[in-house]
């Protein structure tokens, strides 16, 4: 089971204006089937960037190192495959689509991810059951299923919309980038709820936050502090509560 | 940026795949010796029986072209157009006008299975007397090169009053008609290829709706170029009296061959007081291959006139195919509070070429016209929008919205958009709005991390650029309007 999600040393760099930047130098992490972690680390330190790279966003050139999810290898899929694998990712900025319908890139996504696993389309009316019963549940309004995605919803709208996408493709794997940000603190409850409830043995995810209060919610099995492009400690929730106190500095004074 | 690479060998790979619906088929033909002269005039009305005042109006056209140049303002290439090496007429030779499927050629029924024409549409043309019971609201002019050889539903139209038939059935059976609207707008003399078609014109459709009478049913018409070296030249009229309303379908594919092709179309519509006419197009020419040879050139006028105060006349029209598409269709608004509307999608890719756009001509006080323009770019292709408003001094609070989008899809292809605005009245109000764009790499890279692949995730969002145009496609023919685009970005995008 320890080889549900594998990280080993994994390096990636960006090209900036034409210098490389090296943003990932030696990442190490692993994910057990079934386990919530967290990650929270300063500004810059490359949270974000080990999502894009785990999701396949290739901007991001890999230099060195390996993530392997579900016994393959992750860096050699496309995107969409690694979706069909079950990962997905939850944008800390949601991308805008103008005229896309929001329903309909959901149903998109949804019958392409089902496809892909060798499970049955939905039609139009089974969707929109199964969508309704989602948006219920994360007291979104069906207005945002009329509107183009992403589109002139506010922050927390958007996050929201995040949430609804992992719900409906059913992953194995998610990777919750700041979904907590910028939401007030009902939609914080809600949102937790929307993760809490797909807890299971067989649902893992990776919760990346600069807010202690939201790992009150979706209390992790491991919590750990990315710095300068590297895992630099890891422990249980109580780290969580001690970075909210302390800061960061006592971490990264141990790990210099 | 190793992402753009990617994405660009991506397009390239797809741009391979061919032509989806180029074949042809196995008819025979009656066909024209290739030419053009006075003889090939008489030649065409002859064969089509017509009377001599319709061989007048076309020698009266015919000597008007000779007289004329090729226009050189649009901003496409091409080598020079031979107008003596092609053929200006070729029927099948079974006789024309069936009354029964049995009486339609297998292979044609074949054509429309591969053309993708609606199911529902098929069923039109399977079994004439089931789908009328169904009520099914589509009728079918079928146009297979230069003769309907397929009228469906003349009987429920006829009951209505509306005449919806083959022009050259319209010009024997209804002359006062035809005499008295044909030409009124796009005279002979208008333009050198409207010139062209008056003269050799073959078929087309010719609508009538009567006064106050809501057409009970879309009216379609599918065309498709299916014999070598055959220039098409349709010839479309359409008329709408006082308070009626009409919604007409055109759309085409093309077989896919060698040599260059010459479409020259003309349409006409008039819409009387309070009379409202839709007309939507979803064009497939042939665009050629991946080098820009053998596409179709289409060259097309289409003019509508809102004679009666109030009326209506709105151009929706999805343009994927075609080598070189050199088309404006246009609403000139004479009638007070009169409004036009154009709302346009044009896709090129490879080495295709378009110059499209509108012309709003505000005569009247009151008129309104709205412009949404969609244009999209992909390989090598060249796309201009070229859109001209005029008030006229006459236009006493005349109105126009313009808006003008393009999207580009790498980094090897054009848009252009050229507005012209002619105001000579200070009450009058001209807006213009204009946006060039590209598929962001984080728009495609959110599709994807969604499961969708990448032809899908363009798709998705070039349907999404193209949205405020599509809505105005009536149901049926916006989902295949959807399919074309996703068709034609599948070798083009990325
Ligand atoms: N396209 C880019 N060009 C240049 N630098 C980049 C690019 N993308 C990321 N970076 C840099 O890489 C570093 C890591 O960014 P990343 O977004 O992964 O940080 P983060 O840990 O998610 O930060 P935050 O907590 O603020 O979300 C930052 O210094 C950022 O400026
Ligand atoms: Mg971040």
């Amino acid at each position: 089971m320890s080889d549900f999600l594998k990280i080993q040393g994994l390096q990636a760099r960006i090209d900036a204006d034409g210098t490389p930047k090296d943003i990932l130098k030696g990442l190490d992490l692993e994910i057990p089937k079934g386990e919530v972690h967290a990650i929270m680390g300063p500004n810059g330190s490359g949270k974000s960037t080990l999502s894009y790279v785990l999701a396949g966003r290739d901007d991001y050139e890999v230099t060195g190192g390996s993530a392997t999810f579900k016994g393959q290898d992750l860096l050699a899929l496309e995107p969409e495959e690694r979706a069909a694998l079950g990962l997905f990712l939850a944008f800390q900025s949601p991308v805008e689509l103008p005229g896309v319908n929001n329903a309909n890139f959901l149903r998109t996504a949804v019958n392409a991810v089902r496809r892909a696993r060798g499970e049955a389309e939905l039609d139009a009316v089974a969707f929109l059951k199964a969508v309704r019963a989602e948006t219920k549940h994360l007291s979104m309004s069906d207005d945002m299923l009329k509107r183009a995605v992403n589109v002139g919803f506010s922050g927390g709208e958007k996050k929201r919309n995040e949430v609804l996408q992992m719900r409906l493709l059913q992953p194995s794997f998610a990777i919750l980038d700041e979904t907590d940000s910028g939401l007030d603190i009902d939609a914080l409850r809600i949102v937790a709820e929307g993760v809490n409830s797909l807890r299971s043995p067989d649902f893992s995810a990776l919760v990346i936050t600069h807010h202690q209060r939201l790992l009150d919610y979706i209390v992790p099995d491991r919590v750990h502090v990315m710095a300068h492009g590297r895992i630099i400690h890891s422990g249980g929730p109580e780290i969580a509560k001690t970075l909210e106190k302390q800061g960061y500095t006592q971490f990264l004074e141990a790990a210099a | 940026m190793p992402a753009v690479t990617e994405t660009r060998e991506t397009v390239e790979k797809l741009a391979k795949s061919s032509y989806e619906w180029g074949f042809e088929t196995d008819i025979e033909m009656d066909i024209a010796p290739k030419g053009l002269n006075e003889e090939t005039v008489r030649l065409i009305s002859e064969r089509k029986g017509e009377p001599q005042w319709m061989l007048d109006w076309r020698l009266k056209a015919f000597r008007a072209w000779l007289e004329m140049e090729e226009p050189t303002w649009a901003h496409i290439h091409h080598p020079p157009i031979d107008y003596q090496d092609a053929h200006y007429f070729a029927q099948p030779k079974k006789k024309p006008g069936p009354k029964s499927l049995d009486e339609v050629d297998p292979e044609l029924l074949k054509t429309y299975a591969k053309l993708g024409i609606p199911l529902h549409e098929q069923a039109l043309l399977a079994g004439v007397e089931g789908a009328e019971e169904a009520r099914l609201p589509v009728a079918v002019d079928a146009v297979f090169d230069s003769v309907s050889v397929a009228t469906t539903f003349r009987k429920t139209l006829a009951e209505a009053g509306v005449i919806f038939c083959p022009i050259s059935e319209a010009i024997r059976e209804h002359p006062e008609l035809v005499r008295k609207y044909l030409g009124t707008v796009v005279p002979v003399s208008d333009n050198f290829f409207g010139a062209l078609n008056s003269a050799v014109f073959t078929d087309g459709s010719f609508v009538y709706i009567p006064e106050g009478v809501r057409c009970p049913m879309e009216l379609s018409t599918y065309f498709r170029i299916n014999a070598r070296n055959t220039g098409q030249f349709e010839r479309t009229l359409i008329i709408a009296e006082d308070r009626a309303t009409v919604s007409y379908l055109e759309g085409c594919t093309a077989p896919q061959r060698d040599e260059n092709q010459l479409h020259a179309a003309v349409v006409e519509l008039i819409a009387m007081e309070d009379a409202s006419i839709k007309y939507s197009t979803v064009q497939n020419w042939y665009p050629g291959d991946d080098e820009g040879r053998g596409g179709i050139y289409n060259f097309v006028t289409k003019r509508g006139i809102c004679r009666g105060a109030r009326s209506k006349i709105s151009w929706t029209q999805v343009e994927t195919g075609s080598a070189i598409t050199w088309k404006y269709p246009s609403c000139v608004l004479a009638g007070e509070g009169s409004v036009g509307e154009f709302y346009s999608v044009a896709v090129t890719n490879n080495h295709q070429q378009a110059d499209t756009g509108t012309k709003m001509i505000h005569l009247a006080p009151n008129t309104r016209s709205t412009i949404i323009a969609k244009t999209i770019s992909a390989g090598q292709s060249d796309s201009t929008y070229r859109g001209l408003v005029r008030m006229q001094p006459k236009a006493r609070n005349a109105r126009n919205f313009t808006q003008c989008d393009s999207l580009l899809i790498g980094d090897q292809c054009g848009a252009h958009t050229v507005p012209y605005i002619e105001s000579r009245n200070m009450t009058a109000r001209v807006e213009h709005e204009a946006t060039t764009s590209k598929i962001s790499e984080d728009q495609l890279f959110y599709c994807r991390s969604r499961g969708l692949s990448e032809e899908d995730a363009v798709g998705l969002i070039v349907n999404g650029f193209c949205r405020e145009v599509l809505k105005e496609l009536p149901m049926e023919f916006a989902v295949e309007a959807q399919k074309l685009l996703q068709i034609s970005l599948e070798g083009s995008v990325g």
